[in-house]
C-alpha cells in the first residue's frame, strides 16, 4: 500500500473515532443504571416519565407547526424574489441571515417587551398567545436554514418559464405554487424541515424564557438532577435525528420524477 | 375586423425603444411567422400578445376583444417555449391535462382530450412517462399538445425548435404545420431561421430593430423584398452598384456593361443605384429566353452538393450564381471567360 493511502485511512479512522467515541461512551453509560449489569432501566425510566412525554410531544407539535408556518411564509417569498425581484436577492439573503447574528435571547426579550400583558397586544397573557410567540420565534430561528434550502431547490428548476407555462394554461398564483413550484422543490423543503425539526426539538432559550413546557428546558432540568437518564435521552434524540434522515432519503427515493438524474 | 388585430403597438424598456409602431392583422387559421435577427423584438412582441409584457401603448384585440388589460391566465392563449417548460413533477398525460384540470373540467373530458392530443402528436403510448424520460423532440411535442389541449384561441411558439438537432427540426416543423392546419388554429411562430419561416408560414413578418419591415407571403418576401434589409436577410443576395444612364427606360451600366431594365427608375441620370440579384436567378451561358446578360471571368467554383455556386468577376464587382449540378455538365474552370444571363424582371432596384 502506498504511504499516502495509509495516511488517508488513518485520518479517516481518527475522524470516525472522534465522532463515535463520545456516542459509544454515552450509550455505554446509559446502560449502566443497574449496578454490575447492562440494562435498559434508564430508558424505561425516561420513557415512562409523563413529563418526558408531555414536553416531547409539545416540542414535536411546535416543530411541525414551525415547519408549516416556515414553508407557507418562506417558499412564496423566495419564489417571488426569484421571479420578480432578482435584484433584491442579496438584501433578502442578508435579512434571512440575521437570526444567526442576533442571539435568541435578544429576540425573546424583544418579544416580551412588545407583547407583555400591559402592551397593545398582550400575547404573553395567555398560554395560547405565548405559544404563538414561541412559534414565531422558532420560525425566525429556522429562517436561515429554511430559506437557503428552498432557494437551492428553486435554483434547480426554471422558475420563470414554468410559471409562464402554467399561467398560459390558465393557472393562478395559488395553483402555480401548490401544483408546480412546491412539488418540484419538495426534497429541498424536506431538508430544510429536518433542520428546523432538529433546531426546535433542542431549543432552550426561547422556551425557557417564555416559560413553555418544551423539551429543551426538560432536558436541562433532567441533566442537572439525574445521572443516567440524560445519557439515555441523548441517545433517544440521536435515534430520532437518524430516523429523520432516513425518512428524507426514503421520500427522495419515492419521488418518481427525481429517480433518474436529469 | 381580423381575428387578431395588433395596432400601433409600442414597447419601451426604460428609454430603449424595443418595438416600434407594430401593426398586424391576422385572419383566423393563419400561420404567421415573426422573422428577424437576434434582438429585433420578436419575443417581446409575442410576449405582449401572451400577456407576459405590458405594451407601452397600442392595442391587441383577439376576436374583437381588447386583451391588453387581461392577465396571461385570462387570455386563453397556448404558448410553446424554446425550453419546453414541461412540469417535471407531472407525467406526460398530467402535463397535457393540466390546463383542463385548472379549468375544473370533469375527469372523463380531461382523459378523453389527453388521449386525443397524444394521438395528434403521435405519442399514444407515452402518457405515463415523466418529462425526463423523453427526448427533446418528444418533450417539445408534448409541450405543443399541452398548449393545444385547452383549445386556445391563439397558439404562440417562441423558437420551439432551436434546441433540437437539424434532422428533428425539419421533421417537427412539418408536423407542427400539419397539426396547425388540421386544427385550423391561428398561430404566431417566432424564429430567426428563414428556412423555417419560408417553409411553414402563410405570411411572414420580417422584423428589424423593432420595426416590421415587411409583411407578406413567403413568395413575395423572397422574390419581392420591400426593403434592402429584407432582401439581405432573407436568402442570399448579390448586392451590386450601378450607374443610371437613362431613368425613363431603365438603362444602367454595371461595371461598364450596359443593361436595360425596361422600366423607369426613380433616380437621376448619372446617379448611383443599388441592384440586387438572387444567385438562383442567374444562369451560366447565353439563354434565349432571358433579356439581360453580363460578361466576366470565373473567380471560383463552390460545390454545395446538388448545387454549384459559381462566382464570376466583372470589372471589380463579383456576382455569385447557382446552377444545378448535373453529371453531364462539366463545371466551369477558374479563369474561364463566361456569359451570365438573367431576366431583368428579377433585378431588384434600391436607391443608393
Ligand atoms: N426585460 C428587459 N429589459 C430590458 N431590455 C430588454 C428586456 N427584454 C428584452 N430587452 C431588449 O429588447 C430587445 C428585443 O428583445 P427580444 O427578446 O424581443 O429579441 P428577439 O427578437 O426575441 O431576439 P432573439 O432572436 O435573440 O430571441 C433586445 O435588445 C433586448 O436586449
Ligand atoms: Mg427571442
Amino acid at each position: 500500500m502506498k504511504p499516502s493511502r495509509i495516511w488517508a485511512w488513518l485520518a479517516l479512522a481518527v475522524g470516525a473515532l472522534y465522532f463515535a467515541l463520545p456516542l459509544i461512551g454515552t450509550i455505554e453509560f446509559s446502560l449502566r443504571m443497574r449496578r454490575g449489569v447492562y440494562s435498559f432501566d434508564a430508558y424505561r425510566a425516561v420513557l415512562s416519565d409523563p413529563q418526558f412525554r408531555a414536553t416531547f410531544s409539545f416540542s414535536v407539535f411546535m416543530a411541525l407547526m414551525t415547519i408549516v408556518l416556515g414553508v407557507l411564509v418562506i417558499a412564496p417569498t423566495a419564489y417571488w424574489v426569484r421571479l420578480k425581484l432578482p435584484r433584491w436577492r442579496p438584501i433578502v439573503e442578508f435579512i434571512t441571515l440575521l437570526p444567526l447574528v442576533v442571539p435568541p435571547i435578544v429576540l425573546v426579550f424583544g418579544y416580551i417587551r412588545l407583547y407583555n400583558t400591559s402592551s397593545w397586544l398582550p400575547l404573553t397573557g395567555t398560554a395560547g398567545g405565548t405559544n404563538l410567540l414561541l412559534l414565531a420565534g422558532y420560525t425566525v430561528l429556522a429562517l436561515p436554514y429554511m430559506y437557503r434550502a428552498v432557494d437551492t431547490g428553486l435554483r434547480t428548476i426554471d422558475v420563470a418559464t414554468l410559471t409562464e407555462a402554467a399561467q398560459s394554461l390558465g393557472a393562478g398564483w395559488i395553483t402555480i405554487m401548490a401544483r408546480i413550484i412546491l412539488p418540484n422543490i419538495m426534497v429541498a423543503i424536506l431538508s430544510g424541515a429536518f433542520l428546523t425539526f432538529a433546531i426546535v426539538i433542542g431549543e432552550f432559550v426561547l422556551a425557557a424564557l417564555l416559560n413553555r413546557p418544551a423539551f429543551g428546558p426538560y432536558l436541562q432540568v433532567l441533566g442537572a438532577n439525574r445521572a443516567y437518564e440524560p445519557a439515555a435521552l441523548a441517545v433517544i434524540t440521536f435515534a430520532i435525528t437518524w430516523a429523520c434522515m432516513g425518512l428524507i432519503q426514503l421520500v427522495t427515493r419515492l419521488q418518481k420524477h427525481t429517480q433518474v438524474p436529469r | 375586423m381580423a381575428f387578431l388585430d395588433i395596432t400601433r403597438l409600442e414597447k419601451f424598456y426604460g428609454t430603449t425603444h424595443v418595438v416600434k409602431d407594430f401593426n398586424l392583422a391576422v385572419e383566423k387559421g393563419e400561420f404567421i411567422s415573426f422573422l428577424g435577427p437576434s434582438g429585433c423584438g420578436k419575443t417581446t412582441t409575442l410576449r405582449m400578445v401572451a400577456g407576459f409584457e405590458t405594451p407601452s401603448s397600442g392595442s391587441i384585440r383577439i376576436d374583437g376583444r381588447d386583451v391588453v388589460n387581461l392577465r396571461p391566465n385570462q387570455r386563453n392563449i397556448g404558448m410553446v417555449f424554446q425550453a419546453y417548460a414541461l412540469f417535471p413533477n407531472l407525467t406526460v398525460a398530467q402535463n397535457i391535462g393540466f390546463g383542463l384540470k385548472v379549468a375544473g373540467r370533469p375527469r372523463a373530458e380531461i382523459d378523453e382530450r389527453v388521449r386525443e392530443m397524444l394521438g395528434i402528436i403521435h405519442l399514444p403510448e407515452l402518457g405515463g412517462r415523466f418529462p425526463f424520460q423523453l427526448s427533446g423532440g418528444q418533450q417539445q411535442r408534448v409541450a405543443l399538445a399541452r398548449a393545444l389541449a385547452i383549445r386556445p384561441k391563439l397558439l404562440l411558439l417562441d423558437e420551439p425548435l432551436s434546441a433540437l438537432d437539424a434532422k428533428i427540426r425539419v421533421s417537427l416543423r412539418q408536423e407542427i404545420r400539419a397539426i396547425q392546419k388540421k386544427l385550423g388554429i391561428t398561430t404566431i411562430y417566432v424564429t430567426h431561421d428563414q428556412e423555417e419561416a419560408l417553409s411553414m408560414s402563410d405570411r411572414i413578418v420580417v422584423m428589424n430593430a423593432g420595426v416590421a419591415e415587411q409583411v407578406g407571403d413567403p413568395f413575395t418576401i423572397y422574390n419581392r423584398p420591400a426593403t434592402r434589409f429584407v432582401a439581405g436577410f432573407v436568402g442570399t443576395l448579390n448586392a451590386l452598384d450601378a450607374i443610371v444612364t437613362d431613368p425613363a427606360t431603365g438603362s444602367i451600366t454595371l461595371d461598364g456593361q450596359p443593361i436595360r431594365l425596361n422600366r423607369p427608375i426613380d433616380a437621376a441620370a448619372g446617379a448611383s443605384i443599388g441592384l440586387a440579384l438572387r444567385p438562383e436567378t442567374l444562369a451560366l451561358g447565353p439563354r434565349p429566353e432571358t433579356d439581360g446578360s453580363l460578361r466576366g471571368t470565373v473567380r471560383d467554383v463552390q460545390f454545395l452538393g446538388s448545387v454549384l455556386r459559381v462566382r464570376v468577376a466583372l470589372d471589380g464587382q463579383v456576382v455569385a450564381l447557382d446552377s444545378f449540378n448535373t453529371a453531364a455538365l462539366r463545371p466551369p474552370a477558374v479563369g474561364d471567360a463566361v456569359e451570365v444571363s438573367f431576366a431583368t424582371a428579377d433585378v431588384l432596384v434600391s436607391d443608393g
